[in-house]
């Protein structure tokens, strides 16, 4: 069959069929990713020419202290974000998979829902809510926590350079939590039966059936939630940018390479954009993904493919 | 027009540059680019109808961004040769930039420009003072706004040195459940704009010291600054709880549902709070050090109008700009803005009571405009954004006023010459 193939002559309509995707994909997405790397070797001069300096705003980013420092820190800042929806999003969106998929559960279309709702709403309006909540004048967070007596807690987390970033990656993973639930818990409903019950028949309790079953049938699921995860917190700045302004206070404890990145492009308040620099911020948090998604295709998706057999 | 801003969008949106000449052609008609949705209404209802009166062939349609995205969506919409004929201009370098890559017309010969000193001019002329490219509009006064119901009750009266000021703030904590100043740290350009540039003149004896600065023969470790930070320093007892968190929304609310007694203040937030106190308030310029001291307000140079160069109708567009130099524009516009003052010669009576009290200390202190806008915040690190950050952390109690001082003046030293 293969043979009979190759041995025609070059399948035209296959060409036909794909050139739509592929003049789209290129036009929108491998384009400008193109134009960004050309453009961040260029700087502009006095007269606001654009020369070629080849990797000379890389370096800068990386060595100049007044470009480094920031850049660091919004890296080191945006790590800690990741780390916070590995840590936290991911295990709860699996214990709500779980607990979603237990053939003894009431009522899970409600909880389903519920809890996939704020996915659907506007990053906005969770920022608007949640400095509602916790707003130390006005919110809500400080009489609930006085009706279970622990009022002398509170405090005006989104204010303090300790807090602030860790309350925000707290909102975000509220916000998100959906997402992995519901890809863990589609992947839950796929295991079949036959193996539950054989395990049941073996003698095998539920924690056994979880641990041993079902969670190395669903790895290559919570691959793909650890990738997901991954690029969309590199690429992340709304919420920073609702919550907090493109200055991401106090003193840049929740600057992120998003917000960032939009400073030095578009520029902020006095500070004048600056676009080849911009695209140099944009091309290193493009290599920062890429990288981050290389390690997993090569290194851990070729492992987890064994379990799956 | 509802149509037509439409069709704008969509075309934007697709990429179609080349329609958009067609839909803007048909009349000599003016938009005009701003970042004050606010004031939508008053320029439909108010402002263009007038000029309609004495111009009635020239349509001209107000079309504002959101304040935040202003500079990057008229910056994509000039380079995609989209934008409109009228450019509201932010004061200083933004528009700087503007004019010398060609975007902005010069003004030089517009005879409306005459009703303006050159102070009002500075924001919008070039470094060496020759080529002005915006028709100044408008200023902001920086200044204290008190609610005057407490200030009964507690029978306290309007301070006018620091030392009265902090004694007042002592007196409504310990003899009330009132904030005493609304301040919120968490947006950052509160502490720097309704803090630091607004009670400084009096310290660095305004335009002097800021020209001092530019010059390079003041730093900002001088203990003017420092002592600004100190003052500065001193308010945090007596700011709303967790004022580390409180947003600029925060603070005015604060002040409007009559919680707090005194708010520092842009004269800008006059019209909220007209819409929303139900109490009388009333407003005190910075307090100074010593009775009898001379006083400085910053009195900043904020709003410009200037002609997109690419414009069709630039005739039609100088014709507006000088009638924005009239006398009856200045009224119009000040007593339909509250608090935003027109830079004119021309003489204006405000209606409007604390607009009138604000605009009045012109009369009795010295003007000048914040220090950190004019050459200063060019370079980076941005001074501007510097003086945000070091503002809220002195206050917030994380930096000594030393320390703010000191990051401030290196920030401006790795670049600007005369720092070096």
């Amino acid at each position: 069959m293969e043979k009979g193939v190759s041995a025609r002559r070059f399948p035209i309509h296959i060409a036909v069929f794909l050139a739509p995707a592929v003049l789209i994909y290129s036009l929108f997405m491998i384009y400008p990713l193109i134009d960004t790397f050309r453009f961040s070797l260029f700087s502009p001069n006095e007269a606001g020419n654009l020369n070629f300096v080849a990797f000379d705003n890389y370096v800068k980013l990386l060595t100049d202290p007044d470009w480094s420092s920031s850049f660091w820190n919004a890296l080191y800042n945006n790590f800690i974000l990741f780390l916070v929806h590995m840590l936290v999003q991911n295990p709860i969106g699996l214990l709500l998979a779980a607990l979603l998929s237990l053939p003894v559960l009431k009522g899970r279309q409600i909880y389903r829902t519920a809890i996939f709702m704020p996915t659907m709403m506007s990053v906005v309006i969770i920022g608007f809510i949640w400095q509602l909540i916790l707003n130390p004048l006005w919110g809500v967070a400080e009489t609930l926590m006085w009706h279970v007596g622990l009022d002398a807690f509170f405090y005006p987390w989104l204010g303090d350079e300790a807090t602030a970033l860790i309350t925000l990656s707290l909102i975000s993973v509220w916000q998100w939590v959906g997402i992995p639930m519901m890809l863990i818990y589609a992947a839950l409903l796929g295991i079949p039966e036959d193996l539950t019950e054989a395990a049941e028949i073996d003698g095998a309790s539920h924690m056994q059936i979880f641990w041993k079953i079902k969670l190395p049938l669903i790895l290559p699921t919570l691959g793909v939630v650890s990738v997901l995860t991954f690029v969309a917190n590199f690429n992340a700045f709304d919420l920073i940018y609702a919550v907090k302004g493109a200055l991401a206070g106090p003193n840049f404890s929740t600057d992120i390479m998003g917000t960032l990145f939009y400073r030095v492009f578009f520029g902020f308040q006095l500070q004048i954009g600056d676009a080849s620099m911009g695209a140099t911020v944009a091309t290193t948090m493009f290599l920062i993904i890429l990288v981050g998604i290389l390690f997993y295709l090569f290194v851990i998706q070729r492992r987890m493919q064994r379990y799956t057999f | 027009m509802g149509i037509q801003r439409k069709i704008t969008l969509a075309a934007a949106l697709a990429g179609l540059m080349a329609l958009l000449p067609i839909t803007a052609s048909a009349e000599t008609s003016l938009t005009i680019e701003s970042w004050r949705n606010d004031d939508l209404e008053i320029w439909s209802d108010k402002i263009i109808p007038a000029f309609n009166k004495d111009h009635p062939e020239i349509k001209v349609v107000f079309e504002p961004s959101p304040p935040a995205d202003y500079n990057a969506s008229l910056n994509a919409r000039l380079a995609g040769g989209t934008a409109g004929d009228l450019i509201t201009c932010r004061p200083f370098d933004a528009s700087l930039e503007l004019f010398k890559n060609g975007t902005l017309e010069p003004l030089t010969g517009l005879s409306g420009l005459d009703s303006f000193s050159n102070v009002a001019k500075s924001a919008w002329t070039t470094d060496d003072g020759a080529t002005t490219f915006c028709m100044p509009m408008a200023s902001v006064i920086h200044g204290f706004m008190y609610n005057k119901e407490i200030f009964k009750e507690l029978n306290l009266s309007v301070p006018k040195t620091r030392d009265e000021f902090m004694a007042v703030l002592e007196k409504i904590k310990s003899g009330s459940r009132y904030t005493p100043i609304a301040l919120g740290t968490a947006d950052q350009w509160e502490a720097a704009t309704m803090g630091f540039q607004n009670v400084g003149p009096n310290f660095w004896k305004g335009e002097e010291g800021r020209l001092a600065l530019i010059k390079g023969s003041a730093k900002y470790t001088d203990a003017a600054y420092v002592d600004t930070f100190k003052h500065l320093a001193k308010w945090a007892p007596y700011m709303g709880k967790g004022y580390t968190a409180q947003k600029y929304p925060d603070t005015q609310n604060l002040f409007t549902l009559g919680r707090a007694a005194i708010y520092p203040a842009g004269s800008w937030d006059i019209a909220t709070f007209n819409a929303q106190a139900d109490f009388e308030f009333g407003a005190f310029p910075p307090p100074t050090g010593k009775a009898g001291d001379d006083c400085y307000i910053s009195d900043h140079t904020d709003i410009g109008l200037g002609i997109n160069k690419a414009s069709k109708n630039k005739e039609a567009a100088k014709t507006f700009l000088n009638w924005m130099a009239t006398s009856e524009f200045a009224d119009l516009f000040a007593n339909s803005l509250p608090g935003f003052f027109p830079l004119s010669n021309a003489k204006v009576t405000i209606e409007d009571p604390v607009a009138s009290e604000f605009v009045s200390w012109r009369g009795k202190c010295k003007s000048t405009i914040r220090n950190s806008y004019q050459i200063l915040s060019r370079g980076t690190p941005n001074l501007e954004n510097e003086l945000w950050n070091v503002s809220a952390q002195v206050i917030n109690g994380k930096m000594t006023p030393q320390d703010a001082a000191k990051q401030a003046e290196t920030g401006l030293a790795k670049w600007y010459a005369p720092h070096k």
